[in-house]
């Protein structure tokens, strides 16, 4: 992890607009991201935990450009992807790809296997007729399916299978980056160990990084190296794994770990209970987003938002509460 | 049979469709005490949802219950008639479903369909319906009741939707609950309310609580006893701690060591060769004989039978222990 990182995100943020009601021409700014800082190195597995509206999904989004951040930066190996217009963006779709929730809605219905993952191959790379056929049956195999399947439609499978050929189409242009969003949260735990399984295989055979956006955290914990708490459109927490999970230092991360429920009972945390819900993202609370449902706020906390710092051997965690109380 | 709440024995369900005959559920048989949390689980498909449906006679169209026996307090619900099962649904034993949004009616207020629910089911005037939603409003620690009654179900959260949905459950007495995957679609830290909410209804008002689901690591937290169910059968049923820690079954075993946890990090995940049986063309003998990496010979012809393999009342159904007698 010493060389540069291969992404850079600096202050990202993001506003939605939506409207007060259906006539009303008010509009309010809904906070999905503001000010994330994070870097991702090469080769190594950054998961994202958060609950919902946390901004874990517009992350990924922003990072990969399908949607245009508000402010900030996304350095990709050292270039801004921030300003890129549709057509310079064009070069840097291929290093970047992206997995999602549902299989289900990531394929065409009337689109046969051959027919998706040819789609990618046609519009960036000179592959055609027989070799481009190769090329999807041997990305097929790659990712555990037979190479037979490729003349049937997407209704023919089933989740797992069809994510197995999601992973197949992501990796068809050799990307660097994949940003996981969810990948196994719609399927069996059965077949979620086999998408683990064979997504682990294929970074490490690939030499590939991965963003892993999940509200599951064994699951993070599972397979990341490092992991970023998001509460809010903040990062509040980002540390190893094992940091993470064994010391956590921000109290909603403290939190979130106790109220996931646990297999082993003598993993099993005190359980803090948070009051209330996730506050309104359209009128975010003043100070540290958190204060309202933490058990340790005290009165700093609803004064000035707390920056992301280091609190010793790179453990990031943005709270008010000075160490070692 | 009086220590006995709810029992369901040889319950078969199967739908009509055009593809064939789905066989859903499969002879599933199993207790739910007074004042206990039973855990139903299992993967999509499995039958669990479609077991919980019928015990209420609510399985939609095209599904039918082919046989078997559902007893509430030592009546049979299959033998009742529509009207006696209206009064036992809400009455005597509740449903609460995955996602509240799409139970609740959104041109409603939470107030008028809790107060329509205990106007149904009692001879309450709508004065003290009023005040039985209030009470179990606060019963599932709703705040401020009476803001909560002139509420839309879109002006609660997912969470505070739930607890509506559980409160109107529980308003006109029932006994069982049963909850289809009640906190599935909600976070984490507001499952984890959902679960003390229904771990403090079972300590206070006695309620129990058939709890179908997928995640395992909720029924650790919440069952005292959980049956694990594979093609629409119970493959193994127990203590939750004995299910857990001492399975048994195979699949039972493949299930928990697909399972990411901290002692399993750094390794590959175990995963369970090929799916799930689709239900029209079920395996014959043990349904789960062919994934099974310990298959022998009997397990293609015969359907094993519950056998002992533990403690109290700790079975499973699979023919390495078949020296046992079945129970």
């Amino acid at each position: 992890m010493s060389a540069a990182p291969l992404i850079q995100v600096r202050g990202l943020t993001k506003y939605f607009l939506s409207r007060r009601g259906l006539f009303s021409r008010r509009q309010r700014r809904v906070r999905a991201l503001e000010g994330v800082d994070l870097s991702i190195y090469r080769q190594e597995t950054l998961g994202v935990v958060g609950e919902s509206g946390c901004g874990k999904t517009t992350l990924g989004r922003s990072i990969m450009r399908l949607i245009r951040p508000s402010a900030g930066q996304v350095l990709f190996e050292g270039q801004d992807l921030a300003p890129l217009g549709r057509r310079q963006m064009r070069r840097y779709r291929r290093d970047m790809q992206m997995v999602f929730q549902s299989p289900y809605s990531s394929f065409d219905p009337r689109f046969s296997v051959l027919s998706s993952l040819a789609e990618p191959l046609r519009a960036h790379s000179d592959l055609r007729g027989e070799a481009l056929v190769a090329r999807a049956r041997e990305l097929l195999e790659q990712a555990g399916m037979p190479g037979e399947i490729l003349y049937r439609y997407p209704h023919e499978f089933s989740g797992g299978q069809l994510q197995r050929i999601a992973i197949a189409r992501a990796l068809a242009l050799n990307p660097k980056f994949v940003v996981l969003d969810e990948p196994t949260s719609a399927l069996d735990v059965s077949v979620q160990a086999q998408i683990i399984n064979l997504l682990q295989r294929l970074q490490r055979e690939l030499r590939l990084t991965y963003l892993f956006i999940t509200h599951h955290l064994s699951l993070v914990q599972h397979i990341s190296d490092r992991v970023a708490v998001m509460y809010l459109g903040k990062v509040v927490e980002l540390s190893s794994t094992d940091a993470i999970f064994a010391q956590p230092l921000h109290p909603y991360t403290q939190a979130l770990l106790s109220a996931a429920p646990s297999l082993d009972p003598e993993l099993r945390r005190q359980r803090i209970i948070l009051k209330g819900g996730v506050p309104d993202p359209s009128n975010p609370p003043a100070g540290c987003s958190f204060h309202p449902r933490c058990v340790q706020a005290r009165p700093a906390c609803s004064q000035g938002e707390p920056p992301l710092v280091d609190a010793g051997n790179g453990h990031m965690v943005a709270c008010h509460r000075p160490q070692g109380e | 049979m009086s220590e006995l709440l709810l029992s369901v024995a040889d319950l078969h369900v199967r739908f009509r469709t055009y593809a064939g005959l789905v066989h859903a559920v499969n002879g599933m048989a199993f207790d739910v005490r007074p004042a206990e949390v039973f855990g139903l689980v299992g993967e999509s498909g499995c039958g669990k949802s479609v077991t919980g449906l019928a015990v209420l006679r609510q399985v939609p169209y095209p599904g039918e219950i082919v046989r078997g026996r559902v007893l509430f307090r030592g009546d049979d619900l299959l033998q009742k008639s529509e009207a006696e099962m209206q009064h036992i649904r809400g009455g005597g034993i509740s449903m609460i479903f995955q996602d509240p949004s799409a139970s609740l009616n959104p041109v409603f207020t939470i107030g008028n369909q809790v107060a329509r629910v205990v106007r149904q089911h009692t001879s309450a005037g709508p004065a003290k319906a009023r005040r039985r939603a209030l009470e179990v409003f606060d019963a599932v620690g709703l705040p401020d009741p009476p803001r909560i009654f002139r509420s839309y179900p879109h002006e609660l959260s997912g969470g505070m939707q739930q607890r509506a949905m559980i409160a109107m459950a529980l308003s006109c007495g029932a006994e069982l609950l049963i909850a289809d995957e009640p906190t599935t679609a909600l976070d984490v830290t507001i499952q984890a309310q959902i679960l003390a909410l229904l771990a403090e209804l079972r300590k206070t008002q006695g309620v129990s609580v058939l709890l179908i689901t997928h995640d395992l690591a909720v029924v650790a937290e919440t069952c005292d006893r959980v049956g694990v169910a594979y093609a629409g059968v119970i493959v193994e049923m127990g203590r939750a701690d004995d299910v857990l820690h001492r399975m048994k079954h195979p699949y039972t075993q493949g299930l928990l060591a697909a399972l990411p946890r901290p002692i399993h990090r750094g390794r590959q995940l175990q995963s369970i060769e090929g799916s799930v049986p689709d239900g029209i063309h079920l395996p014959p003998g043990c349904p789960f004989h062919p994934r099974c990496p310990r298959v022998m010979e009997v397990c293609r012809v015969e359907e094993p039978a519950l056998f002992p393999v533990g403690p109290e009342g700790h079975v499973a159904a699979c023919f390495l222990y078949a020296q046992e007698a079945p129970v």
